[in-house]
C-alpha cells in the first residue's frame, strides 16, 4: 500500500471513530466531549508553544471569555443581563427552544470572535516577551481576567452565571455537545493541516527557530505572532462558549479561568504527544484524557501526586513526546531525510563541493 | 552613485565608544571591504547599519533614504540584508525550507502568506542551492549541517531575498580553507551575475584583497585608512594597527 493510500486509511477510521464513538459508548458521552475539549486547546496551544516557539500558559484565558461571551450574547438576547446575574436562584427566566439555540449560535461564534480580538490586543502588548517571561505574563493575564471577573456583579461576580438547560431529553443533549465539540476539533484539526502547509506555516516555524534571523530577514515577525494567537485564541474561544451550554452553571475561578487545571492540562498534553508537530497534540489529549479518567477513578486521593508525576517523567525524560521519538525512530514516516554518516562530516563537505565545482566547469 | 551613505556615524555602549565620527559610501554594484582589528567597532558599525541599536549621531542613508530611525525589519524589506558572523539558518527546517521563507517580505503581503510556494520559487530556491554547492544536502534538518554549510546556506538565502545591498560579517570565518576559493568565487559572481552590492567585513586578508575595490580600516572605533587594496596594504597606520607599533 503507498503512503497516500495509508493516510487517507488513518484519516477516514479516524472521521469513522469520531462518529461512532457516542453510539458505541453511550455512558462516556461527556468523557468523549470533555476528550475533544482536550484536543482542541492542546492543538492551539500547539500553534504558539509548539509550532511559533511562544510558550503562553495564558491560553485559558480565552477559554474562560469565551464562556461568559456566550452566555451573556444568549441571555443578552432575551433579558437584561444584570437583571438575569442578580436574581440568582430566584425569579423565572424561560427560554423558548429558538431562543435557546440562536443564543447559542451566535454566542458560541461571538466568543470566538471576541477572543480573537483579546489575543490581538494582549499579544501586542505581552509579545515583546520572550521565552519565559512570555509565559510568566500570559499566565498573569488568565489569572487576572479571572479575578476581574469574578468582581464584576454584571456578570454574576464570583457565583458565575447559569444558563437554561438544554430543551429536551437530556441523553440527546449530550450527543449533540460531543459533535459540537468534535466538529469544532476536526474543523481545526482540517485547518491547520492545511495552515502548517502555508507560507504562514514556515513563517512561524521561522519565528520559532531564530526570531532575530526572521526580524532580520524582513519578516512581518508581530503580525505573523498576533494572527496565530488570534486564530488559536478564535478555536478556544469557540470551546470555551461551547462548555459554558454544556456545563450550564459555570464560575470563574474553578470553571472558567482554570489555570491550574485546563490551563495547564492542554501544555502537558502537548508535552507528551509532541511539540511542533501535528498529530502530537491528538495524541498526547488522548493519552493524557485517558491517564487522567483511570486515575480519578482508581487511584483516587492521589490523583494529583500521578498527574503531577506524569508531567515531571514527560518533562525530565520524554521531551520531545510520542511523535518526537517516532520521528527520531522512524524518520522515513515522515518524510524525514537523515544524512548517511558512514564518510565523516569533513569528507562529505569536501566531496558536494567537488561535485558541485566539477559541475560549474 | 552611492548606495549606502554613512555620515558621521557615533554609537557609544555607557562610556564605551564603539564608533566615533564615522564616514564612508558604498558605491552600487560594487565590492567594498571593511577591516580593522578585533573590537575595533565593525560589526557595532554593522549594527547600527541595519537598526538593530540606534545610533548616537550621524546618518545613514540607503539609496538616498535615511534609515538610521528605522526598525530591522523594514530596513530589510527596503532591500539591505545582513548575514551574521555566528551564523543563524532556522535549524529545525529543511534546506529548502529556508530558502523558501528567505522570499523577500517586500512584495508579499499578508493575504499571500495563505498560499504555498510557486513552482517557479521553488526552482529558484534549487538553483541558488545548487549555486552554494549544497543542492545534494537540500531535504536534510539544516541545524544538522556543518558550521561551513550552514554559512552557505546563510548566503544563499541572502540571495533568495534579492537584496540591492548585503552585508556579510566574515562570510570566510570557520570555512574549510579549501572552501574558501570556491566562496570567492560565488561572492563575486552573485556581485557581477545578480547585481548585489556586497560591503564585507573580513579578517582574512587574501580575500578582502582579492574581491574589495575599496576597503575601509577601521581601529579603535575610529577612521583609520580608506583606499584601494595596494593603498591599504601599503598604509603604515594600517599595518601598524594590525601588527602593533610602537
Amino acid at each position: 500500500m503507498n503512503n497516500l493510500s495509508k493516510h487517507a486509511l488513518l484519516h477516514w477510521s479516524c472521521l469513522l471513530a469520531t462518529v461512532a464513538a457516542p453510539f458505541l459508548f453511550p455512558d462516556f458521552n461527556t468523557q468523549l466531549a470533555t476528550l475533544w475539549l482536550m484536543i482542541i486547546v492542546a492543538l492551539t496551544w500547539d500553534m504558539t508553544g509548539g509550532q511559533m516557539g511562544y510558550n503562553s500558559l495564558g491560553n485559558i484565558a480565552f477559554y474562560g471569555i469565551g464562556m461568559y461571551v456566550a452566555a451573556v450574547v444568549t441571555i443578552g438576547m432575551v433579558y437584561d443581563v444584570g437583571e438575569y446575574t442578580n436574581a440568582f436562584g430566584g425569579g423565572v427566566y424561560k427560554f423558548t427552544d429558538a431562543q435557546y439555540f440562536t443564543g447559542m449560535a451566535v454566542g458560541v461564534v461571538a466568543a470566538g470572535v471576541f477572543c480573537a480580538l483579546c489575543a490581538l490586543v494582549i499579544g501586542y502588548i505581552t509579545f515583546g516577551l520572550r521565552g519565559p517571561y512570555f509565559a510568566i505574563g500570559t499566565l498573569g493575564v488568565a489569572i487576572a481576567a479571572g479575578e476581574l471577573v469574578s468582581n464584576w456583579d454584571w456578570v454574576g461576580g464570583g457565583q458565575g452565571i447559569a444558563l437554561p438547560v438544554y430543551p429536551g431529553d437530556l441523553d440527546t443533549g449530550k450527543i449533540v455537545f460531543y459533535f459540537l465539540f468534535a466538529a469544532t476539533g476536526l474543523a481545526l484539526f482540517v485547518f491547520l493541516k492545511w495552515l502548517y502547509q502555508t507560507r504562514f506555516g514556515a513563517a512561524i516555524n521561522a519565528v520559532r527557530d531564530d526570531e532575530e534571523k526572521a526580524e532580520a530577514m524582513g519578516l512581518h515577525t508581530l503580525r505573523y505572532k498576533l494572527f496565530t494567537w488570534a486564530m488559536a485564541a478564535f478555536f478556544v474561544g469557540v470551546a470555551g462558549g461551547i462548555s459554558a451550554f454544556q456545563l450550564i452553571h459555570f464560575e470563574p475561578l474553578e470553571t472558567a479561568f482554570q489555570t491550574i487545571n485546563l490551563g495547564i492540562f492542554m501544555v502537558v498534553c502537548v508535552l507528551l504527544g509532541g511539540k511542533g508537530t501535528l498529530w502530537g497534540p491528538v495524541v498526547g489529549a488522548v493519552l493524557f484524557h485517558f491517564f487522567k479518567e483511570v486515575t480519578w477513578t482508581y487511584l483516587l486521593g492521589w490523583q494529583w501526586v500521578a498527574l503531577g508525576a506524569l508531567i515531571v517523567v514527560t518533562v525530565v525524560y520524554f521531551q520531545d513526546g510520542v511523535m518526537g521519538y517516532l520521528m527520531h525512530r522512524k524518520p522515513e514516516w515522515f518524510g524525514i531525510r537523515v544524512e548517511q554518516r558512514a564518510a565523516g562530516n569533513a569528507d562529505t563537505v569536501t566531496a558536494v563541493d567537488g561535485a558541485n565545482s566539477a559541475r560549474a566547469e | 552613485m552611492h548606495i549606502l551613505d554613512i555620515n558621521g556615524v557615533t554609537k557609544t555602549f555607557g562610556g564605551v565608544v564603539a564608533n566615533h565620527d564615522i564616514s564612508m559610501t558604498v558605491e552600487r554594484g560594487s565590492i567594498t571591504g571593511l577591516i580593522g582589528p578585533n573590537g575595533s567597532g565593525k560589526t557595532t558599525l554593522f549594527n547600527s547599519i541595519v537598526g538593530y541599536h540606534p545610533i548616537d549621531a550621524g546618518s545613514i542613508r540607503f539609496q538616498g533614504k535615511e534609515i538610521s530611525k528605522l526598525p530591522v525589519q523594514q530596513i530589510a524589506r527596503m532591500g539591505l540584508l545582513r548575514t551574521f558572523q555566528q551564523t543563524r539558518i532556522y535549524g529545525a527546517m529543511n534546506g529548502v525550507e529556508n530558502m523558501l521563507i528567505s522570499l523577500p517580505h517586500r512584495k508579499m503581503r499578508m493575504w499571500d502568506s495563505f498560499s504555498r510556494n510557486s513552482r517557479e520559487e521553488y526552482e529558484r530556491a534549487d538553483h541558488l542551492l545548487e549555486f552554494v554547492g549544497l543542492y545534494e544536502k537540500r531535504f536534510l534538518r539544516s541545524g544538522d549541517l556543518s558550521f561551513g554549510q550552514q554559512k552557505l546556506l546563510e548566503f544563499a538565502m541572502a540571495l533568495m531575498n534579492e537584496p540591492a545591498g548585503l552585508l556579510l560579517d566574515e562570510p570566510t570565518a570557520g570555512i574549510n580553507p579549501t572552501l574558501i576559493n570556491g566562496l570567492i568565487d560565488r561572492l563575486k559572481r552573485a556581485n557581477s551575475e545578480f547585481g548585489i552590492t556586497l560591503f564585507i567585513i573580513e579578517h582574512n586578508m587574501r580575500v578582502i584583497m582579492n574581491m574589495a575595490e575599496k576597503i575601509y580600516c577601521l581601529a579603535h572605533g575610529e577612521m583609520l585608512a580608506a583606499g584601494t587594496p595596494d593603498e591599504i596594504q601599503n598604509d603604515q597606520l594600517v599595518i601598524d594597527a594590525y601588527l602593533g607599533a610602537h
